[in-house]
C-alpha cells in the first residue's frame, strides 16, 4: 500500500513535470501565430505547439484534471523548465530553444517509449512528433548558423543566451526511469554535432547557474513566466466553475 | 480543360497584326464555348487578359483574407480558457495559413508571384476581406466568428468549387471541406456559452449583436453597386450575385440562432411567405464603405503588424536563402561572406 502509494505519487509528480514542458513550450509557441517570418512557419510553429499540447493534455491528465492544473495553479506549482518559459525573442531564440528541448525530448521520448513503465504508450506516439520537431529546429540551425553574418551573429547570440538552461533537462525527475547521465551526454553530443556543422561555437560557459540547477523542476521560475500565467490564466479564472 | 479549338489555336502564332486579332477573336470564341460548356479553364489555356486581372485580384485578396484574419483568432490563443478549446483555435489558424498558402499557389498559376502579391497587400494596392477589421473583444467573438464569419465564407465559397478557373475550384474544394469544420466548431463554442453561466451566455449574445451585420456585409455591396459582377458572373467565376447569398445566409442563420438561443440584432428580421425568405433590415452601407476604405476600428492594425512581421522575417528569409544557394554551390561555412 505505502509502496504503490508512494510510486503513484512519484508518477503523477513526473507526468506533471513532463506534461508542464510540453503545456508552456506549445503556449509561448503559440504567441507567434501571425507573427512567423514566413507563410510556412506559421503551418510549422503552430503544427509543432498543437503536438505539444497534446502531449500535455495526455500528461497532466495522468496527474488530475488538465483544466484545473493548467488553469488554476499558481506560478511555485509549475514543474516546467526554465528554459521553455523562456521568451520568444527573436526567430533564432525561438530556434535555440526548439533545437535543446527538441533534442532533449526525443532521447528522453525515446528511453521511456522502449521501456514498460506509465509513459510507455505516450511517448511511442510523442518520439515521432518531435522526431520532426527536431529536425524542424536543427534545419533551420543550419540555415540561420550557416546563413548571413546577421543570421549567424543572431544564432550565436542565442545558443549562448540559452546554454545556461541546458542542465536543467538533465537533473534527474523521480518517477521516470531513464539513465539521465546517458541521454546528458547523447544530447551534448547530438547538439554540439549540429552546432558545428551550424559554423556556431559550441558555448563554453556553465549550463547550470546558481539559480537554473533544478529550480523550474522545484518550482523556481524566471520572471517572464508569471507574466505568461497572468494571460493563459485570466479568462478561466474569471469564471469560477464554468464550462466552456 | 478548355476545348480542342482553344488548344489548337494557341499553337499558331500568326505574324501580322491582322492575323493576330483573327487568332485572339478565335480564342476568344474557344474560350467562351468552354466557358459556356462549363469546362475548366486551366493555367496554360489562352484566357482573356480581363479574366485573367479579375481572378488575380479575386484569389490573391481571398489569399490576404486568411492570412489577415489569423490576427483576430490569433488574438486568443493564449488566452483560451479551457485546453481543448486552445487546441481547436491553434488549429484552426494554422488551416488558415494553410488555406493561404493554397491561395498563393492558384493565384501563382496566373502568372504573379506570392512576393509580389503580399507586397500589394503591404502597401494597400490589395484589399482583404473588410470583417478582419473588426476587433475579437471577448472569448465569445472567436465563436461568432466561427459560426457567422466562416459560414458566410462557406455560403461564399462552395459556388466557387464550380468557378470556371480550375486551380481556383480546386484550392475551394479543399479549403470548404475545413471551413465546414470550423464552422461547425464556432456554432458548438457559442452552444456552450449559450448553456453555460449567465455571465457566458451574456458573452455570446454580445458577441452576435457585434458580428451579426459585418458578416452579412462580407457578400459585398447589393447588387446594383457591385461594379464587377455581371462580368464575373458571366465569365462562371461567380455563380450567384450578392445579395442572393445573403438572402441564403440570413435564412440558414436564422433558425440555427433559435438553436443556440440567441437572437439575431435586427428588429425587422421577420418570415416573409410570399417570398419564402426572411426579410431583414437595412445593411449600413456607409460603414462597410468606410471600413473598406481604411476606417474601420482594426485596419490599421491589423496590416501594420502584417507589415511587421514580413520586415522582422526578413533576415530569416535571407538566411534561408543564402544558406540555400551555398548548398547548391556546394559551399561550406567558411566562405560565408
Amino acid at each position: 500500500m505505502t509502496t504503490t502509494s508512494a510510486k503513484d505519487t512519484a508518477a503523477t509528480a513526473a507526468a506533471l513535470a513532463l506534461g508542464d514542458d510540453a503545456l508552456v513550450l506549445s503556449h509561448r509557441l503559440g504567441e507567434w501565430a501571425g507573427h512567423a517570418p514566413v507563410l510556412e512557419e506559421e503551418v510549422a510553429l503552430a503544427n509543432i505547439a498543437l503536438d505539444l499540447l497534446g502531449q500535455a493534455r495526455v500528461l497532466l491528465s495522468m496527474a488530475g484534471d488538465e483544466d484545473e492544473l493548467a488553469f488554476l495553479r499558481e506560478e511555485r506549482a509549475f514543474r516546467n523548465l526554465q528554459l521553455v518559459e523562456q521568451p520568444n525573442g527573436d526567430f533564432a531564440h525561438t530556434i535555440a530553444r526548439q533545437l535543446f528541448f527538441s533534442a532533449h525530448q526525443y532521447l528522453l521520448y525515446g528511453e521511456l517509449a522502449s521501456g514498460d513503465g506509465p509513459f510507455a504508450p505516450l511517448a511511442g506516439k510523442a518520439v515521432k512528433e518531435t522526431a520532426y520537431h527536431r529536425d524542424h529546429a536543427e534545419q533551420w540551425t543550419l540555415r540561420l548558423g550557416d546563413g548571413t553574418d546577421e543570421s549567424h551573429a543572431r544564432m550565436q547570440r542565442a545558443v549562448d543566451a540559452l546554454w545556461r538552461y541546458t542542465g536543467e533537462m538533465f537533473q534527474p525527475v523521480e518517477g521516470v526511469d531513464v539513465d539521465w547521465t546517458g541521454l546528458e551526454t547523447a544530447w551534448l553530443e547530438w547538439t554540439g554535432e549540429v552546432l558545428r556543422r551550424a559554423t556556431l561555437t559550441v558555448p563554453e560557459g556553465p549550463r547550470t547557474g546558481a539559480w537554473t540547477a533544478g529550480a523550474g523542476r522545484q518550482g523556481l521560475h524566471t520572471e517572464p513566466f508569471g507574466r505568461m500565467l497572468a494571460e493563459m490564466q485570466h479568462l478561466h479564472r474569471s469564471h469560477p466553475g464554468a464550462t466552456w | 480543360m478548355a476545348t480542342a479549338a482553344a488548344r489548337d489555336t494557341a499553337g499558331s502564332r500568326a505574324f501580322d497584326a491582322r492575323a493576330d486579332a483573327d487568332d485572339t477573336a478565335d480564342h476568344e470564341r474557344a474560350f467562351d464555348a468552354a466557358v459556356a460548356a462549363d469546362e475548366r479553364i486551366e493555367p496554360r489555356d489562352w484566357m482573356p487578359d480581363a479574366y485573367r486581372a479579375t481572378l488575380v485580384r479575386q484569389i490573391a485578396q481571398h489569399a490576404h483574407s486568411e492570412i489577415i484574419g489569423m490576427q483576430p483568432e490569433a488574438n486568443w490563443i493564449t488566452r483560451a480558457p479551457s485546453l481543448r478549446r486552445k487546441a481547436i483555435l491553434m488549429a484552426k489558424v494554422q488551416d488558415e495559413a494553410g488555406h493561404g498558402l493554397y491561395l498563393y499557389s492558384a493565384a501563382e498559376t496566373l502568372g504573379t508571384s506570392r512576393e509580389e502579391l503580399l507586397d500589394k497587400l503591404h502597401t494597400g494596392r490589395q484589399k482583404y476581406s473588410s470583417i478582419f477589421n473588426y476587433p475579437t473583444l471577448t472569448w465569445a467573438d472567436v465563436g461568432a466568428i466561427g459560426w457567422l464569419v466562416d459560414g458566410a465564407a462557406i455560403t461564399n465559397q462552395v459556388p466557387l468549387c464550380r468557378c470556371s478557373y480550375g486551380p481556383y475550384a480546386r484550392a475551394m474544394v479543399r479549403v470548404c471541406k475545413e471551413e465546414s469544420f470550423h464552422q461547425r466548431q464556432g456554432y458548438e463554442l457559442l452552444l456552450a456559452l449559450s448553456k453555460g453561466t449567465p455571465e457566458q451566455h451574456a458573452m455570446a449574445q454580445d458577441a452576435v449583436d457585434r458580428w451579426w451585420w459585418p458578416s452579412l456585409m462580407m457578400f459585398g455591396p447589393p447588387d446594383d453597386e457591385s461594379p464587377h459582377s455581371a462580368q464575373s458572373m458571366a465569365w462562371k467565376i461567380k455563380r450567384h450575385s450578392n445579395d442572393e447569398l445573403r438572402q441564403r445566409f440570413v435564412d440558414i442563420c436564422v433558425p440555427q440562432a433559435a438553436s443556440l438561443g440567441l437572437t439575431l440584432p435586427d428588429p425587422d428580421l421577420k418570415w416573409n411567405e410570399e417570398r419564402g425568405h426572411h426579410d431583414f433590415g437595412p445593411i449600413d452601407w456607409a460603414e462597410f464603405w468606410d471600413v473598406l476604405k481604411g476606417n474601420g476600428p482594426c485596419n490599421e492594425e491589423r496590416l501594420s503588424r502584417r507589415r511587421r512581421a514580413h520586415e522582422e522575417g526578413a533576415w530569416v528569409r535571407e538566411a534561408a536563402a543564402a544558406h540555400a544557394a551555398r548548398q547548391t554551390n556546394g559551399e561550406t561555412g567558411a566562405t560565408r561572406a
